[in-house]
């Protein structure tokens, strides 16, 4: 019996644990050559109040049941260009995997939503004069320096980690933190409250050490 | 009981062509326009109001989706008393739901915008939400490599289905929207009176 074996799980939680590792250390070696703590409150707010803002997106959270029988959600449609991209680079891979078997991609309702909201972003911005052509927010060059490539390699496996996360809990800050605690779901209010605490828990020392 | 929602005509999603047809895609791009232009206008497409809240100086995000909530939820439980609307009840999965959430939450404070977020961030210039999208299709794929060990374990841990905060008291449920929805404003109020932004 060869001693190397492991079962699948066994090899994802040793890889799990390498990678959970490298990011701590790099978050740490971050955050250790930061500037000094930071305050939010020293840079610019909404342009609107939050309760109109809040409002708005309640009424919307009806007219998409209503005239679509959809919830609004975010985090599928970065699965879904995941799912394009993966069919061209390696189909039959693809549809071997059990998420895109429960959820083949395609351009539908929510694909076309999260698209449009990057086009209202756009439309919000230049009409406010708000448009920020930026690669680094102010707040971050001001603790980590002016440097894209670190904001890159910071935000990338942050991305990773979001999406991971979006796909275990069913969903995200729009999917769990909007549409399903309005709907009372159980799951969803488990899912916010964690999101919250995983966030300040990162996000305090990121930029309080 | 008779769930007075199930009278609208069921969502045929499993049966759907690689591109919905035109009145779909027409309608998801109008509200889709909507939300991103109100993302925009409440602040949280900018980077310093969203990793404010994570670090609890900042308190537009929860003002934002407590008063979201509140007014979705008066809006959508008469909708569905009425039949006019189908509740999305998603399962809950409490090993999947903590452990999902905990890693969210951890990469929303390393990127600073979430997946919503960060597309009006994009639309509003800030090139940085392109990084934080990138990793999103990568941890989307990593995920649905893991998925059938996923599926197996972590979201078999503390399955209980379709659940809302309203079964689990012994009141009906719109007693229990109004007074959620009572509870959730009071908690506004007090943010409004005890933070500065």
């Amino acid at each position: 019996m060869n001693t190397n074996m492991h079962t699948p799980g066994q090899l994802i939680s040793r890889r799990a644990a390498y990678l959970i590792g490298s990011l701590t250390l790099l978050f740490v070696c971050i955050a250790a050559n930061a500037g000094a703590s930071a305050n939010a409150l020293d840079y610019p707010g909404p342009a609107w109040s939050p309760y109109l803002v809040g409002a708005g997106i309640g009424v919307l959270s009806w007219l998409t049941l209503y005239f679509s029988d959809k919830s609004i959600g975010a985090s599928s449609f970065y699965a879904q260009l995941a799912g394009f991209l993966g069919k061209r680079i390696a189909p039959r891979h693809m549809a071997s995997l059990t998420y895109f078997k429960d959820n083949p991609p395609r351009v539908n309702w929510g694909f076309v939503f999260v698209v449009a909201t990057i086009v209202g972003g756009a439309i919000a911005a230049l009409t406010g004069g708000e448009f920020a052509n930026e690669w680094l927010p102010p707040i971050w060059e001001a603790r980590f320096g002016d440097s894209v490539a670190l904001r890159a390699a910071i935000a990338f496996p942050g991305g990773m980690l979001m999406a991971f996360g979006a796909r275990l809990a069913g969903g995200c800050t729009s999917g769990h933190g909007i549409s399903g605690t309005l709907q009372l779901n159980v799951a969803s209010w488990i899912a916010v409250i964690c999101i919250f605490v995983g966030g300040v828990a990162v996000a305090l020392p990121l930029y309080k050490l | 009981m008779i769930d007075p929602g199930k009278a609208v005509k069921q969502s045929s999603e499993k049966f759907a062509p690689l591109v919905a047809a035109a009145p779909t895609l027409i309608a998801g791009a109008m509200f889709g326009l909507v939300f991103g232009f109100l993302l925009q206008k409440g602040g949280v497409g900018k980077y310093n109001v969203l990793i404010g809240q994570l670090l609890l100086q900042d308190w537009t995000v929860a003002k934002i989706m407590l008063t979201a909530i509140v007014v979705g939820m008066i809006g959508v439980f008469p909708l569905h008393h009425f039949a006019k609307v189908n509740l999305h009840i998603k399962p809950t999965r409490i090993g999947a739901n903590i452990i999902g959430g905990l890693v969210f939450g951890a990469g929303f404070a390393l990127v600073g915008y979430c997946p919503g977020t960060a597309a009006a961030a994009l639309g509003q210039g800030s090139w940085d939400a392109l990084f934080g999208m990138a990793g999103l299709i990568a941890g989307s794929w990593l995920f649905a490599e893991l998925s059938g060990w996923t599926k197996g374990t972590i979201e078999k841990w503390g399955d209980l289905g379709k659940v809302q905060l309203s079964d689990l008291l012994p009141v009906p449920r719109g007693v229990f929207v109004v007074g959620f929805a009572l509870v959730l404003t009071t908690i506004l109020v007090v943010l409004q009176q005890f933070t500065t932004r």
